[in-house]
This record gives structure tokens, sequence and C-alpha cells, in this order.
């Protein structure tokens, strides 16, 4: 994995939102890279920025009131923030696909299943009419949806949910991207048909190699999937490592509390641990820690200054003052 | 707590504990009207038939997926929605059959408290007037004593005593969870349906709701009724779980027993489906990808409902309706098959 090339490097991205109530800071500073064929896991509860993150990558986000205020995000040598737009249109579903949370509100009820999935090769692709069919319909075999030609002539509302998504992977998938980034794609769904979407999207990025981004709040999705996980809170990674390690050993505060919060499936546990208080409003971005009003190890350090990302070990960064291991504030610092 | 006192065995057999709430053979059937003259052309079996005891004092959790009438259930059983068939009995009486001001004398003793606190709490309402509602509704004590009580009842939930004039949309999703229960508990209910109480919120705030739950059930001894898809939650909170499936309950049998070895080929599924976060744990886990989709509930196929999707279904399994029997003491199954 280490060998990998690197596909994505995203360094300083900040976004914010200029809204009627005030500045909303939704991301602020992230830094994070991908490599070739590898999964990372992007962990962060409602309001943490991973999503606005991942639209700001590919400047998806309504601007204004949004605004991409700092940051590069780079791609093939060059700056997907800087680009011009035609070229960023070819990037976007070409070799970066998308997939979001809820397929009913994206794709268009008013055109067919295939009609979807040939849009995105014609726009990207100088192909026939009859080479884009037999295309799609490859296409929706792959991601397992039966009698894959009958199909091409549906329309959403005639699929269940957990169909509804194979096609939005379908559709992210036409162009064989060499990045797929996927917002919540299971959260809308049952817990059977989740595991499904799992195994297909696992089973795909094994025969494709593709890069894929998961955007989730629940640990135990990525737990089997990722190779690397970031923890997104207020706005900012807090925390990055292999999938093992952060289980194992989370270096970050936000995240032992969110692994202690969550009850286990395979043994009956006592009382659940809590992160106190709520999460943070981002219109203020504070001078001090933004877990700082809810976490257990605060001390005067945390008030004064927010901690950057600290690079520990070779795999790992986190963001906090109070060193676990040593029990005390981390060294250097 | 023994073993014996958390199984929950309809019919009542020898348990200890006492039943509380007794839902037998109940079922629910919404019509589908079509044609000219709007007859009545089908019907959704939301709930089909389930039976299962609730004991005081303990936790009954309802799980299955979207669809499978889990929240109908629960509905029903407050009359919220009439019965097509079957009862529920509170203590000694039938609620089935039990109307108006009878109902209404009744309805302070089970309280419900909902999904989402965004739609369940009238954003023109005060925190006050949202908790003392209930208080007013059933004249319970005078406007001094009823002050009093909201704001022991704030208290009890974790919330201030100030909050009590300020209005839904200040608070949190969680927050705003708390006000919903403590709205429930304010007129000292035996019982309260929770369904999928924390659904709606992070999962930070999750478990501090489900810590307040069974806070409140150890000081007010509350038996609760426990709706959730979530199953890792519904192991923690549960003393009792059913499983259910298009309209029917698959499973039912204490927590530990049902998660640990589970019998239904559903059951079995549903938790392999489940993630676990831990990633050693998952590098070595075997999963039961179960194959299409929940069907209709109006058009459910013939025999074993889970006969379409199940891994082990046998030609019997598509005509003939598994018989719901006793597997061991305590556990029970609707299944040919299931040993």
């Amino acid at each position: 994995m280490d060998q990998a090339q690197l596909v994505l490097e995203v360094a300083d991205l900040t976004t914010r939102f200029d809204t009627q109530d005030g500045m909303v800071h939704a991301v602020n500073n992230v830094s994070f890279d991908v490599r070739q064929g590898e999964f990372l896991g992007v962990v962060g509860e409602s309001g943490s920025g991973k999503s606005v993150t991942m639209l700001s990558l590919l400047r998806l986000i309504p601007m204004p009131p949004g605004e991409i205020v700092a940051g590069t995000v780079m791609y093939e040598d060059q700056d997907l923030l800087e680009v011009d737009i035609d070229e960023l249109r070819d990037i976007r579903g070409g070799k970066i696909g998308f997939i979001f949370q809820d397929p009913m509100t994206s794709l268009n009820p008013v055109l067919t299943v295939g009609y979807q999935i040939e849009e995105s090769l014609k726009i990207h692709q100088e192909t026939t009419a009859d080479v884009r069919e037999a295309r799609a319909i490859e296409l929706l075999e792959l991601v397992g949806i039966p009698s894959a030609e009958q199909r091409l002539k549906s329309y959403p509302h005639e699929l269940s949910g957990g169909m509804r998504q194979r096609v939005m992977i379908a559709v992210a998938l036409a162009c064989s991207p060499q990045i797929l980034i996927a917002d919540e794609p299971t959260t809308a769904l049952d817990v059977t048909i989740q595991a499904q979407i799992i195994d297909l999207i696992k089973d795909l990025r094994e025969r494709l190699g593709t890069a894929v981004i998961w955007i989730t709040h629940d640990l135990g999705v990525v737990a089997g999937l990722a190779d690397r996980v970031v923890v997104m809170y207020g706005g900012r990674i807090v925390e990055e490592a292999l999938v093992g390690d952060l289980y194992e050993t989370p270096q970050h505060p936000y995240t032992s509390g969110l692994l202690g919060s969550l009850p286990r499936l395979d043994q009956k546990g006592e009382e659940l641990v809590t992160i106190e208080g709520q999460p943070p409003s981002l219109y203020n971005l504070p001078d001090r820690c933004t877990f700082a009003p809810r976490c257990p190890y605060v001390f005067e350090k945390c008030l004064e200054e927010s901690p950057p990302l600290l690079q520990i070990t070779d795999t790992r960064r986190v963001a906090c003052w109070w060193d676990v291991d040593k029990e005390g504030p981390r060294d250097g610092q | 707590m023994d073993s014996d006192s958390m199984t929950a065995s309809p019919p009542a057999g020898s348990v200890d504990g006492e039943i509380l709430v007794r839902v037998r053979n109940l079922k629910k059937h919404f019509p589908i009207l079509g044609g000219l003259f709007r007859r009545q052309i089908g019907a959704v079996k939301a709930v089909d038939g389930v039976t299962f005891d609730i004991y005081r004092g303990q936790t009954l959790g309802l799980v299955g997926e979207s669809g499978s009438g889990k929240s109908t259930t629960g509905r029903v059983m407050l009359q919220l929605d009439p019965a097509t068939e079957g009862t529920v009995h509170f203590e000694n009486t039938e609620l089935t059959a039990t109307k108006g001001e009878e109902m209404r004398q009744l309805r302070p003793r089970m309280q419900m408290v909902f999904q989402d606190p965004h739609a369940s709490l009238n954003p023109r309402m005060t925190v006050a007037s949202i908790v003392g509602e209930p208080l007013r509704e059933h004249r319970a004590g005078n406007r001094e004593e009823r002050k009093q009580r909201i704001d022991e009842l704030l208290s009890l939930v974790g919330l201030e005593p100030s909050h009590a004039n300020r209005y839904p949309h200040e608070f949190s999703g969680g927050q705003r969870q708390r006000i919903g229960i403590a709205r429930a508990i304010a007129l000292s209910p035996d019982f309260i349906i929770c369904d999928e109480p924390i659904a709606a919120l992070d999962v930070s705030i999750q478990s501090q709701i489900v810590n307040l739950l069974e806070e409140l059930q150890d000081t007010l001894g509350l038996t609760y009724f426990f709706i959730s898809h979530d199953l890792s939650m519904v192991r923690h909170i549960a003393d009792t779980v059913a499983v259910m499936y298009l309209g029917k309950i698959m499973e039912l049998g204490d927590v530990d027993g049902l998660y640990n070895t589970p019998r239904h080929p559903y059951t079995q599924a549903l938790l392999s489906a489940v993630p676990i976060p831990d990633p050693k744990l998952e590098a070595v886990r075997r999963r039961t990808i179960l194959e299409g989709d929940i069907p209709s509930p109006a058009n459910p196929p013939p025999g074993c409902p889970f006969n379409t999707r199940c891994p082990v279904a046998q030609e019997r399994c598509s005509i003939e309706v598994p018989e719901w029997r006793e597997l061991t003491p305590g556990r029970w199954v609707s299944c040919h098959y299931a040993e």
C-alpha cells in the first residue's frame, strides 16, 4: 500500500458559507491524500464537514454562499481548484465518480435508468449509441441488477432503494473512474441491503482497482472496508490512522469517545460511555480546540490554542495537545 | 437478573415476573381501495398475527427492516390505530375492547416517544407547555403544582428549569428528544413505547439518550417496548427481543440467547449483516448476504414470508405457513426447519 502512487493530494482546504446568520466555517485547513486503489474512510457526525470537504474537491458546493477560501487539490499535476470549469467537468463523473447518499433525489425521476447511465458516457467519451447501450447493460450486470437489458428502460421509481443505489454506483462507474467518492452511500438503506452494497463495492474495488473515499458516520461500516480512516470533527480532521490502529489505540479523545459510545452487536456491554455536550456550532471559529468543551482531558493549553494536526508516526496524525499514551501534555508543544 | 425472568414465553407457561402487556395474534390490515366505486381490492398486511408478552420493568426490543410493521405494531398496541384482529391486554384490561372515557382513563399509564423530535414537538409551544400538556389534559394538580412538576421533569431528563420558557427550535436534536421523553413520563406511566427514539440523532448523542432511558427505567420502574432497526443498540438495552419480517415475528427470545445463537435463518442473516466496529473481527467474519429486497406487504409471498430470500428454503416453505413454536423454553421461532 505504501508503494502505491498518490492519486489525490488535498492541502489546507478551507471552505466557508456566508449565510444570513453569519459565517459558517464548514471546512478548516483539511489536508489528506489518497493512493492508487486505496480505501479511505472518512468518519464524522453531521456538521463535521465531511460532505462539504468532498463537494469542495470538485467545486460542487453552491457558490455563493459557499466559498473555497484556501487550499489546493492536486490531481494529475493540476490543482482542481484552479483548472477551468470545462476541464473540471471532464474530471467530474469521468476520472472521479461520485455516489450520493439518497438515490431517490440524485437520480432524475423522469429519465430512464439507461439514459442516466449513458448520459455520462456520452459526455465523457466519443462512442456510438450501440456501444453506450452495451456498456450500460454491462454496468448494470456489474452492479448486480438482474435482467439488465429490460432494466435500462425502467424509471427510478420502479426500483427499490437498494436497486436505485446500485444504479447510482453504475452511473459513477460508467467511465471507469480512478477515484470513487461515496457520500454515506448506505445510510438510507436497510442493514441487509447495506451488506449487499458493501459487498458489491468491495468486489468492484478488487476487480477495478479504483481508489474509494467512503464518507460515513458509522464506525462499524468502515472497520471492515477501509485501509485508512480520517476522523473529522467541527470542520477539521482530528485524527488519521491505519484502520487497525485507529480502533485499537485511538489517540484523539473524540475518537475514543465515539468508539466507546457504540453498543456492540457481539457483546452485551455495561453502561455506554457518552461524549457529554453537543457538537460544536461552526459559526464562530474558536481560538481553542473545537472539542475542548466536551473533552475529558481538557487543560489550559486546549483553551488557548487550537491544536494543529501533528504527524506522530509515519501513518498517523492527530490534532490534540494531550498525549494519551503518556497521560500528559504532548512533548515539544 | 436471573435468566428465568428474562424469558418471554407466550402463551405464559411457568415464568417468573408479572406480565404487563399481553399481545395475542394481533393484526392490522390497511385496505387498498380501487376501481370505479373505490371498493376494497386488497389489503396491506402491515401486522399479520403477532404474539408476545412484555414483563413489568423489562424491555422488549422489536427489530426489523423498514416496512416490516414495527411502528404499526406499536401504534395498534396503544389503540392509536384500531386493530383488525387479535387482542392486547394491559394488566387485566383488554385494550382492544376498551373505548371512550374508559380508554382515556388508561392513557396516562401508557405513553410514546417518537423518532423525530423535530416533528413530534409543536414549534409554537414552549417547553413548559409541551411537557405540561399531559398534566393539563389529565387535570393533574393546580397551576403551581404543575409548574413544580415541569421543573422536576426537566431535571429528570437532564435539562435546566430555565429551559422551560424556550421553544423547540432553540434546542439540538438530542435535547429535543429529552423534551419528548419528559412529556412521555409526565403522568408517571407504567409503559412507554419508544419508536426509533435514537434513529434521527448523531452517534455521540444516541448513547446519551439510551443511558437516560435506562436510568429512568431504573428510577421510575418503567416497562419499555423499544422499536429499532439498530440491532447493536437493541442488544444493549433490551431484555427480550422479537425479530419482525413482513408483518410477522420470525423469532423471539431473551437477548443474549437470540444474539449468540440465532435460530431463524432471517435472524442469522440480519445479525451477520450488521457491521462491528472492530477491523480484526470484520476481517474474519462470515456474512450471509441476502438476495433481493423485502417483498411488498400488499402482496406477500405464500407460505413463510421469508421464503423468497431464505438461503435454506425448501419447497414446503413456499406452501405452508410455519407454525409459531417454542423451540426451547422462552425461545419462539416461526420456521419449519429451525432447530
